[in-house]
């Protein structure tokens, strides 16, 4: 008999795709999508159940529906139901305490998957190159998104210890990109012209969308326990990752990020929180060494190829490699030949 | 009007010198005159030869040293010659004596086409630079470079985990500190020898000059003797900074902390580090060579933890560069930095008390340190944390007192 696998957060696109991934597989007996809001497409052999995990009727959905394995993907920088900060807590954190609470009361539960976020890092001038799973912060986040992470890890921990029995993976997964999927930083590197921090360039890793629905599916079905970083291998920097895709850059004094980024902000094209401009200043490297050794689990992106996946998707810029191949290209020849011409 | 811009480079459209009269000066009048009145008396038909060669002895200096000044004459020799002439014939018929017969033939007509320089100048005018640059062999050099410009556009290069950016620190930082160690501080390297061909190593030095220095001039010095990088850890308020923490990080940089200092340790790389932190180049010039405290030993666990060897280095000389006699701890803490110097030069002089002064620099490595023989668990014995610490202390504080006594002088 399979696994009955409870999805929430299915109206995102992670989710949703997460959904109808796993209904494929054969070890799968069958899955349960839920969200506040419906899917905005196919969910394949996927079930959906329009609940509210805020409301203790997720409860009645798990136990009903006999399941052995939650997977939590709905904790997000940028919920589907795009309300404000207040909304986006709320969901955050209010749901997954209550989805906590259900799970404790089911009998059946087995298996539970965190999809977390690196974000729980920080980014900040004294964190080290790489952190390991055993690393926190270096500094608390006061508010945010950085700080639902932490509090949906350490009431996660808590469901552990209460539940013993109960395996709980914990997915730290870096900036998801791909061509097909929006995600902040997706959202970001499509700006025309991209703003950053004058005089700052961090340090960035990516994982592939089609590499996070892996790494959830094996999650789910493997019985490893614990907490792992997930990411491609390598680094790019903004500056290279913002060259690759050719298009222009506006470097903005520190100072003035805030007020702009809170601009761009109610415009809702990019995410530009203050963890997100952070990041866009300290950037964040993780350790991904538990991830293949203990969870078993490789990419098949490298940061690199992910991101260079991502801008096949956008048009080329100004500056587009191509073109400046060309422009080499054509420098080089006219320079040789004039050159040959006059000896 | 079509007139003014015809008028010869370098006049801003006004005939005659620098008067800025609408009129030609009297002496260009006079000039110009001559061949407008003598034209028609020698026939128009055969004028060519004459003219020319009457006054191929006054015009040719003149046109060469000031154009402007005559306003029909330096047409011809400026333009090609054929095509200027049937216009310099047609004048004859009107006499009026200057400028008007003369601009107005066109000569606009071959100066419009083409405003700017022919792309084949441009093309001949780069080859030569780039011949100029790049020397005798210069086509696949020229090729080289942009072939490396075009990585660094496109984004098409690599940086490892710590954000180290090989290319641009081999070309661009160490090629900047090159120079400035060579001619300016004349550095002169001892036991480069000690410094281990390959594997983790840990390269332990004081650390002086209020402008953190000689971690550039160690750096390059390394590059240039055993051809490894050397892989500087520092302090977080370099990572601040904008600008030079990104500089820093491309360099090899990393913030000194015990994980990142491991990592690069097991990784093999050769890493430097600077005990004593703004202690050291933040003390004033009366405590120069004087070793401060050297830190929590945080250096030793990290080295002892990964086995490598911590080679002492020694640096004189740069204590002198900045001379530090004060400081004004409170706008320090205002900007949020360690300390705020005042050398005998810097705020007096400007931005030129920011010259460093050109102190004679001497770098020894000394004998490694091993750590190898220490058990696992003696980086968790503070004791032996301490012991060794102290022993590479005393080796550095050692080296620089024998330094200091090799050293005829401050600056020679």
């Amino acid at each position: 008999m399979g696994q009955v696998v409870l999805v929430t957060g299915v109206a995102g696109d992670l989710g949703r795709r997460f959904a109808a991934q796993l209904s494929g597989s054969p070890e799968v007996e069958r899955v349960i999508g839920v969200d506040v809001l419906p899917p905005r497409g196919d969910l394949a052999g996927a079930d959906f159940v329009r609940a509210d995990i805020r409301n203790p009727v997720i409860a009645k959905v798990i136990v009903r529906e006999r399941v052995d394995t939650v997977v939590h993907t709905s904790v997000t920088a940028t919920p589907a139901a795009a309300g404000g900060r207040t909304s986006t807590k709320e969901l955050n954190v209010i749901g997954t305490m209550q989805l906590l609470a259900a799970c404790q009361q089911a009998p059946d539960v087995r298996k539970l998957v965190l999809k977390s976020s690196a974000a729980f890092y920080g980014a900040s001038h004294r964190d080290p190159a790489m952190f390991t799973e055993g690393m926190t912060a270096k500094r608390l986040p006061g508010s945010g998104f950085a700080k639902d992470v932490t509090e949906v890890e350490s009431y996660t921990r808590g469901f552990a210890r209460r539940r013993p029995d109960v395996a709980v993976t914990t997915l730290r997964l870096a900036n998801v990109i791909g061509p097909k999927i929006t995600t902040a930083m997706g959202g970001y590197f499509r700006l025309p012209v991209i703003p950053t921090v004058l005089g700052f360039n961090p340090r960035m890793q990516f994982l592939h969308a089609l590499d996070a629905l892996d790494v959830l599916e094996h999650a789910t079905l493997s019985d490893v326990t614990g907490t792992f970083n997930v990411c491609g291998d390598g680094i790019i920097t903004l500056a290279q990752a913002i060259r690759r895709i050719g298009r222009p850059s506006l470097p903005l004094p520190g100072f003035a990020v805030p007020s702009f980024g809170s601009a761009i902000r109610q415009t809702r094209v990019a995410d530009f929180s203050p963890e997100q401009v952070a990041f866009l200043t300290f950037g964040r490297g993780l350790d991904t060494s538990r991830m293949r050794s203990m969870l078993g689990f490789e990419p098949a992106f490298t940061t690199a190829q992910a991101f260079a996946d991502f801008a096949s998707s956008l048009s080329p810029g100004v500056f587009a490699p191509a073109r400046v191949q060309a422009t080499e290209a054509a420098l080089v020849g006219a320079l040789t030949s004039g050159g040959d011409r006059r000896g | 009007m079509g007139d003014a811009e015809i008028i010869p480079i370098g006049t801003r459209g006004k005939p005659g010198r620098g008067t800025g009269e609408t009129k030609p000066s009297a002496n260009s009048r006079s000039l110009a005159a001559k061949p407008a009145t003598r034209a028609p008396a020698k026939k128009s038909p055969s004028p060519r030869p004459k003219a020319p060669s009457q006054r191929a002895t006054p015009t040719p200096p003149r046109a060469s040293s000031a154009p402007e000044e005559v306003v029909p004459t330096p047409e011809p020799v400026e333009t090609a010659a054929t095509t200027v002439e049937p216009d310099a014939t047609r004048p004859t018929p009107d006499d009026q004596p200057t400028s008007l017969p003369t601009r107005s033939p066109v000569t606009a007509d071959h100066r419009h086409p083409t405003p700017g320089i022919p792309p084949l100048e441009w093309l001949s005018a780069l080859t030569s630079a780039s011949k100029e640059l790049f020397g005798a062999n210069w086509e696949p050099k020229l090729a080289e470079f942009l072939a490396f410009l075009r990585r660094r556009l496109t984004g098409d290069y690599t940086v490892d985990a710590y954000g180290f950016d090989q290319e641009v620190t081999e070309q661009f930082l160490l090629a900047a500190v090159r120079p400035i160690a060579k001619k300016w501080f004349r550095v002169e390297v001892r036991g480069a020898e000690n410094i281990p061909a390959e594997g983790g190593a840990l390269v332990v030095s004081n650390h002086s000059g209020t402008v953190p220095l000689d971690g550039l001039i160690t750096a390059v010095s390394i590059r240039d003797h055993t051809d490894r990088f050397l892989r500087p850890l520092g302090a977080d308020l370099v990572f601040r900074l904008p600008v030079i923490g990104d500089l820093a990080r491309k360099g090899g940089a990393t913030l000194a902390c015990n994980e990142d200092a491991e990592r690069m340790l097991r990784g093999g790389e050769l890493v430097g580090v600077w005990p004593e932190g703004f202690k050291g180049i933040g003390k004033p010039f009366s405590e120069r060579y004087k070793l401060q405290r050297f830190g929590r030993g945080g250096f030793v666990s990290a080295a002892i933890r990964t086995g490598v060897p911590i080679i002492p280095t020694s640096v004189v000389g740069a204590e002198e560069i900045y001379p530090l006699v004060g400081n004004i701890p409170s706008l320090a803490r205002l900007l949020g930095i360690p300390y705020l110097p005042i050398t005998p030069l810097f705020p007096l002089l400007g931005p030129l008390g920011l010259v460093p002064l050109p102190s004679k620099w001497l770098i020894e490595f000394g004998e490694p340190i091993r750590t190898d023989d220490y058990d696992v668990g003696a980086a968790e014995d503070p004791m032996l944390v301490f012991n060794v610490t102290d022993q590479v202390r005393e080796s550095i504080q050692q080296t620089l007192y024998s330094l200091l006594m090799k050293r005829k002088s401050v600056f020679s």
